[in-house]
């Protein structure tokens, strides 16, 4: 099963996110389809905040062969992915008294899955608030604090209980910038382990990236490795947008160094994670890793894959996602959600809609058996897409 | 008396037609006059404040022209949508304007409102303008929303009036999240969020009125009990339709809603519990002429006596015309004229919005 050597792959993979990026201007959201990166800038922030981060980079997702850890002056620092996450929350809750976060167990417990631990008595329990099993109005509550001009950080303890608070996401959080006619912003994160687990159940096993992805207003981003987790949840506490980042349960140990220094991650760019010639594979969160096993097997195989973390799941990074498709004319999509409406459905969509005439061949998308997630581990690990499967696809693609 | 022939020149002293509703400039008297409310307070689990209210004749005649203003405004949406020069939903307020009028005096635009879809004379009182809201109900880019929200989705972020909300019962989370922050501010201002006697039953509200209690914040739920959640009456969805008392362990007071100065009385009470201990239960006892919406005749539910009983006997705006005619602050003629200048006010307003401009389809995704 893929977790084991985490650790080991993800050095490779970190070696090759890094490169220099560009400072650009932040752009205003757009809600129009644009086939094109933006990039975060690099010192400004959002009115409210009085930091100026001179010298900090938004590392723009390149090919490159230096080494993250190496790049960093002070040699860098080991950590799982759930520590990454709460460094990164300490250090904006540090430097912006606005930041809160709001969740179940998220204060005096420490947090279900331990990224808030600490923080409570870091910063108060004015700061950081144990709610009572309330996600419907916790949620809203948070959307209203939003509006008064707070950054709040609200944890579904599993992604799967923010169903609850639905409305608030969708009518609320998603839609109030634009039926107040630009008046408000809702600088709100709203964030959680979601994906299938270990035998969780069918109700704790949801991938709610696709019920969310229709809702206007709202931006997503999927984090896979403590590096992306740390810059991705640093960069949506900044923006002035609702931002959803979906964490998954059963990637919260993984292990890497990341850089001494501060850095954030681009929320719409999607990461290079293994420059190829002959099929573009576009996967996200633990797909990842069942995606980078495949990838083993399939160079001894002889193939070359190239393979994109997509990361923000709306909007998608066409621009990387173009330029990759532009170059091996072949597509494989693969992901956790279920077949029916998933992010691979839309990505497909966009491929097709944009890609059209550089494609050599149908393109391809694994998703998850429309099922409940069964209990049974056999049974569970057939309804999510498996390194063999990856590998047969890209061979079926690839003919 | 000296304070009336001062009073009797407030035609002339009055401010112009196109003053906006912040402007309470209307009479220069000052002097203070207390009035008793029109039945006591009720309450659960507090000592009520008095029913004998402070107020002014300066006061009262604004109560008189604003609530004017806001029923006109009503009427003429009403006629407008009739027109379909408004469309979709349309839910209108008039009846329950001392409400809106009553919470205002009370507090400072430092508190914040936040309301569900009737909302359009709560946008007024806030110190919104006439030509902003027609030209919102007529989806026009110089509306409070710019067009893009419409008669549901009113706000006035300088006023802290945070909307305008088409799913009820959400608003109230949402108001609990504005008193969080205010909190977090250390900020001594309240939230006053509004729902209905239909939103009344949603779960979200005890939801949120349990954390505003566990983390002491300064919420004030407001129940604008119109006794109808849209065709239902109130005894047939709620089984205990003592509103202010849902609390259980939060505070509540249940007020004449008809009643501009009870309803003033009451805010002001309210806000000081509220900053000062956490959150706190209205009941406003209201009502509304119009049906649910223009949808709704009105008339399938309740009956046509039911209403113009209520008109006869508690409208606001006659209370407060009988109040200052009998404290001798103006003549009927003067209150007459009054209304004559707010209507044409209204109609200056709409004739303005009538001739802003609309959309092009290139607005749909940019601000």
């Amino acid at each position: 099963m893929p977790m084991a050597t985490a650790s080991s792959s993800l050095h490779g993979t970190a070696a090759a996110l890094h490169g220099v990026g560009a400072a650009a201007s932040s752009k205003p959201r757009s809600a129009a389809p644009v086939a094109r990166s933006v990039r975060v800038a690099a010192a400004a922030r959002g009115s409210g905040s009085a930091r100026a981060r001179g010298g900090m980079v938004a590392r723009a997702a390149v090919a490159a062969n230096a080494v993250a850890a190496a790049e960093s002056k002070s040699g860098g620092h080991e950590l799982l992915l759930f520590e990454a996450l709460r460094e990164a929350l300490i250090e904006e809750m540090k430097a912006d008294p606005t930041v809160c976060v709001f969740g179940e167990d998220v204060g005096h417990y420490g947090g279900s899955y331990k990224v808030t631990k600490g923080l409570a008595e870091m910063f108060g329990d004015l700061r950081v608030l144990d709610t009572p099993i309330a996600e419907n109005s916790f949620t809203g509550m948070g959307v209203g604090a939003a509006m008064k001009g707070l950054r709040p950080i609200v944890e579904g303890m599993n992604m799967g209980f923010l169903l609850l608070a639905y409305n608030q996401i969708s009518n609320n959080c998603g839609m109030l910038h634009y039926t107040s006619g630009g008046q408000f912003k809702i600088p709100i994160v709203i964030r959680g382990p979601g994906g299938v687990g270990r035998q969780l159940g069918a109700e704790h096993s949801q991938r709610l990236e696709s019920y969310f992805q229709s809702i206007p207003g709202l931006q997503m981003v999927a984090c896979s490795t403590p590096y992306n987790a740390k810059g991705l949840m640093k960069a949506a506490i900044r923006s002035e947008n609702p931002v959803v980042l979906f964490e998954h349960v059963l990637l919260y140990n993984l292990k890497e160094k990341i850089p001494d220094e501060e850095y954030i991650c681009c929320l719409e760019e999607a990461e290079m994670v293994r420059p190829g010639e002959h099929v573009t594979i576009l996967t996200y969160s633990r797909m990842r890793y069942h995606v980078m096993q495949a990838a083993k097997t399939l160079v001894n195989k002889g193939y070359d894959p190239e393979v994109i973390d997509i990361r923000s799941l709306k909007p998608f990074d066409l621009h990387t996602i173009g330029n990759s498709i532009k170059k091996t004319h072949r597509v494989l999509i693969v992901e956790e959600c279920m077949r029916t409406g998933g992010i691979g459905a839309s990505l497909r969509s966009s491929i097709i809609d944009n890609f059209w005439d550089y494609l050599d061949a149908p393109i391809m998308c694994l998703s998850s058996q429309d099922v409940p997630t069964p209990y049974a581990a056999p049974l569970e690990d057939a309804t999510v897409v498996q390194p063999a499967q990856i590998v047969a696809a890209v061979e079926q693609i690839c003919q | 008396m000296a304070a009336a022939a001062l009073l009797r020149r407030i035609p002339a002293a009055r401010a112009p037609p196109t003053a906006l509703m912040a402007a309470r400039t209307i009479s220069d008297s000052t002097a203070p006059l207390t009035i008793e409310t029109s039945v006591p307070f009720t309450s659960h689990i507090v000592d009520p404040p008095s029913r004998d209210v402070t107020t002014t004749p300066a006061e009262l005649l604004t109560f008189f022209r604003d609530m004017s203003l806001m029923r006109r405004m009503e009427i003429a949406a009403d006629s407008l949508y009739k027109a379909k020069l408004i469309r979709g939903f349309c839910h209108l307020y008039d009846g329950q304007e001392a409400v809106a009028v009553g919470m205002e005096a009370a507090i400072t635009r430092s508190d914040s409102i936040i309301t569900a879809y009737r909302d359009h004379c709560i946008y007024l009182a806030r110190g919104g303008d006439l030509v902003s809201a027609f030209a919102e109900l007529m989806g026009r880019q110089a509306g409070c929303s710019r067009g893009k929200g419409g008669s549901m989705h009113f706000y006035k972020k300088d006023a802290n009036f945070y909307g305008g909300h088409g799913i009820v019962g959400a608003q109230v989370p949402l108001g609990c999240g504005l008193a969080f922050a205010q909190k977090y501010r250390k900020e001594e201002t309240a939230t006053f969020a509004l729902y209905g006697d239909g939103a009344a039953n949603q779960g979200q509200l005890f939801e949120a009125l349990n954390i505003s209690a566990l983390w002491k914040l300064p919420s004030i739920l407001v129940c604008e009990n119109n006794h109808y959640g849209m065709g239902t009456a109130e005894w047939r969805a709620a089984k205990s339709p003592a509103y202010y008392k849902r609390g259980d362990y939060v505070p509540g007071l249940k007020v004449d809603g008809m009643d501009v100065l009870a309803v003033k009385q009451a805010c002001k009470f309210a806000k000081e519990h509220a900053v000062a201990n956490g959150p706190i239960v209205l009941e406003m006892d209201t009502y509304r002429y119009h049906g649910h919406s223009m949808s709704d005749p009105g008339s399938t539910y309740r009956t046509r006596d039911e209403i113009s009983g209520v008109r006869q006997e508690r409208d606001p705006i006659e209370r407060v015309r009988k109040l200052i005619l009998a404290h001798d602050l103006a003549t009927p003629a003067e209150l007459k004229d009054t209304e004559k200048e707010i209507r044409k006010e209204v109609d200056d307003a709409i004739a303005k919005a009538k001739v802003s401009v609309a959309f092009s389809v290139l607005f749909l995704v940019s601000l």
